[in-house]
């Protein structure tokens, strides 16, 4: 299939990997940011390409994993609420809150719908205009445009019965909040590319320059990965620290400038709460006060019920997703892994999205073979 | 795209457009004598049925019986290449070919929910008939209920089916050995990318048909060559990624399957590329593998592709003696990984 084979060609990919090995000279640990970035590099078991001085850790772009306790609890209480029609993305439908999932809310019967967009609850809120349709709106600057899309059409064709539960994370700060961390071994960073598809990529250059890292914009397929790598160690290998677009295909510098102009004009940037990780400042959106009657946590008085939930790096469960999610362990290393967590059974959300790096070592285990 | 195929003009009683199922037509009284009169026996005239007995009396049949249930419960009822009919006539009927017997009676139980258009019960019960008639089946015996509207989703199905082996080989997942090469009849995903895109309004430039189809012929070509066939397992839900972990856990072996082997059409590779599904667990009504002992799988293959419905087989692994029980897959970048079960449900890809 055009424009999917020529990125997944073996002879390409073994030519990269020769290229990465003639200029690796120590080793080097690099963090791939993005979920779904994980989830190629495990799946097609990029690691086997790479030599042993590479070392690939997962970083924290899962937006379920990343999505806190206390939002799921929230999303839960309203979700549990008669008049309203809930809806979400299908793989928020599993993550444990401190009770129950969302999945289990809809057995005991609620109307809890999985959607593939925000556009089609606005449609289901026009439709059934008795009732209220609250729009779990999480993610990062990849789903917020049509999140924002979908709150600034409800106000323009004024359909009160709609609202978001925003839950909205933004990359650039995890991405300081990884470099400031004591702890971390992360020496160089390749970027997600959707999310700089969005947003251009201006905001990682004072990031590389100010923390001696390098980062590379970089794609989601094995090529894209394999040349992402071999940029970043490049630069290590010579001592710089820039930003180096492999996506060119997709990314320039600025982004996408409509969908940043419709973000602008509905969210602010707020501090946010990871799960795991804790709270990290501008590292979120929020809906802005022209909004505020869309905003499901104002309009059901949310808040009040569910203060902040938990920051500690460890679940009460067990669940070390933060840990995972900055790079400071692999899903191997939890003694919960593949044994008490499992997809079937999760303790956390890592363990329950396919973006998710424990998910995705579970599904495809390239080293048990 | 199209939803529902055009109106039967052999439909054997018209029925005016606006009639439906009332609560009444499951009652057991006047309403259902007349829907069985005047709507479902006219679809299905048979001696066995005609016995219009609580149960059906059945000719004797030379050799040892298979028996297998199936429910059909599939949203839409009508599909890009099928319909609920089709497939619960297909199902049951390649459940049967897929332990080697000739499929020879199905049972039909029809729940239907208030409200469903008459027509379009007619509509797929001639459709059934249609599928009945191509696989050589008789439907001899039926139930209908009727559930209040909002109860069903305006038609399931469930069908049993009796078939006969006409043959010695025993056909069964204890029987693989290691050795054995597994063959694949088509290209994967078709029906389940099909009925989701049909289910969520997603448009595609080339529109993707179910491969819902009966697989008893190329069974039969098989058995009739005297392939020492060891196994056979349609790849229904779960798709062939669990039809695979399946055998492997049954049979006590490891299975090594290759990516490059294993076809699927630009139509499903696009679909799933954009929702984030794997084609390796998406449902299929018409594909099954075949496990054959190594020194016959040339000659398996040459016979299943003489067959339309298999004719673009191909070899794509083989058994291991190791007693492991994995599923090991080779992807095209010759990265080795294991196949499991899904935890849940597939679900797209959320950025």
């Amino acid at each position: 299939m055009k424009y999917l084979d020529e990125y997944r060609q073996r002879s390409s990919i073994e030519r990269l990997a020769a290229d990465i090995a003639a200029i690796t000279t120590r080793p080097w640990t690099l963090m791939e940011v993005c979920g779904g970035q994980t989830h190629s590099i495990v799946k097609y078991g990029l690691e086997q390409f790479l030599p042993p001085a590479i070392e690939l850790v997962h970083g924290p772009g899962c937006p379920v994993c990343v999505t806190s306790l206390a939002i799921i609890d929230r999303a839960i209480a309203l979700a549990s609420r008669p008049e309203v029609i809930f809806c979400s993305f299908g793989d928020m439908l599993r993550v444990p809150g401190t009770e129950r999932d969302l999945l289990a809310v809809k057995a005991s019967g609620a109307d809890v719908r999985a959607l593939y967009s925000p556009l089609d609850a606005l449609k289901l809120a026009t439709e059934n205009p008795h009732r209220e349709v609250v729009f779990f709106a999480i993610g990062f600057e990849t789903t917020a445009p049509a999140n924002a899309m979908a709150v600034f059409q409800a106000r323009e064709k004024g359909v009160n019965n709609f609202s978001l539960l925003v839950s909205h994370f933004l990359v650039p700060p995890a991405i300081e909040a990884v470099c400031q961390s004591p702890e971390t071994r992360v020496q160089g960073f390749l970027a997600a590319g959707h999310v700089c598809a969005i947003m251009g990529y201006r905001q990682y250059v004072p990031l590389a320059a100010k923390y001696r890292v390098p980062i590379v914009i970089t794609g989601f397929e094995p090529l894209d990965i394999l040349e992402g790598v071999l940029l970043c160690v490049r630069q290590l290998e010579q001592g710089r620290y820039q930003v180096d677009n492999q996506y060119i295909r997709v990314v320039d510098r600025d982004g996408n400038r409509l969908a940043q102009k419709m973000l602008d004009e509905v969210f602010a940037v707020t501090a946010q709460t990871w799960r795991g990780v804790g709270n990290i400042d501008h590292s979120g959106f929020r809906l802005k006060p022209a909004f505020a009657p869309f905003d499901a946590e104002l309009k059901f008085g949310l808040r009040e019920h569910f203060p902040a939930g938990s920051t500690s790096p460890v679940d009460s469960n067990g669940c070390i997703s933060g840990q995972i999610m900055q790079g400071l362990k692999k899903p191997r290393d939890c003694d919960h892994f593949g044994k008490r967590c499992r997809p079937e059974s999760p303790l956390g959300a890592p363990m329950v999205s396919s973006e998710g790096a424990c998910a995705a070592y579970y599904r495809y285990r390239a080293e048990e073979v | 795209m199209r939803h529902e195929p055009p109106v039967m003009s052999n439909c054997p009683v018209p029925f005016a457009a606006t009639d439906c199922i009332r609560l009444g037509h499951g009652s057991g009284g006047k309403l259902s004598h007349q829907l069985l009169r005047d709507l479902v026996y006219p679809h299905f005239d048979n001696p066995w049925l005609a016995q219009a007995h609580d149960s059906t009396r059945l000719p004797p049949v030379g050799g040892p019986l298979l028996f297998t249930t199936d429910s059909f419960v599939v949203r839409p009822l009508f599909f890009p290449g099928g319909d609920i009919g089709k497939l619960a006539v297909y199902g049951t009927v390649n459940d049967l070919a897929m332990g080697g017997a000739r499929p020879l009676f199905l049972s039909c139980s029809l729940i239907l929910e208030e409200g469903l258009p008459l027509p379009t019960l007619s509509r797929i019960l001639a459709s059934m008939r249609q599928a009945a008639d191509e696989t050589g089946v008789q439907l001899v015996t039926g139930d209908t209920k009727v559930v209040e509207r909002g109860k069903g989703d305006g038609l399931y199905i469930n069908t049993s089916g009796i078939g006969v082996l006409e043959h010695s080989v025993d056909i069964c997942p204890q029987r693989i050995q290691g050795g054995d090469l597994i063959l694949l009849s088509g290209d994967i995903g078709r029906h389940g990318m099909a009925v989701m895109a049909t289910r969520e309004g997603l448009e595609f430039d080339n529109p993707l048909d179910s491969d819902c189809a009966p697989l008893h012929n190329p069974v039969k070509a098989l058995l009739d060559a005297n392939i020492p066939v060891h196994c056979l397992r349609d790849l229904t839900r779960g798709g062939l990624a669990t039809a695979l972990v399946e055998l492997a856990e049954t049979a006590g072996l490891s299975l090594s399957v290759r990516e490059e082997d294993i076809a699927v059409s630009g139509g499903v590779q696009g679909a799933c590329e954009l929702l984030g599904l794997d084609p390796l667990f998406v449902a299929n009504e018409g594909r099954f593998i075949a496990l054959v002992p190594g020194d016959h799988g040339q000659r398996a293959l040459g016979i299943l592709r003489q067959q339309p419905v298999s004719a673009d087989s191909r070899i794509i692994g083989r058994v291991l003696e190791e007693r492991k029980c994995r599923v090991i897959y080779t992807t095209r970048l010759g990265t080795e990984r294991l196949l499991d079960r899904l935890a849940g449900e597939q679900l797209p890809r959320i950025c």
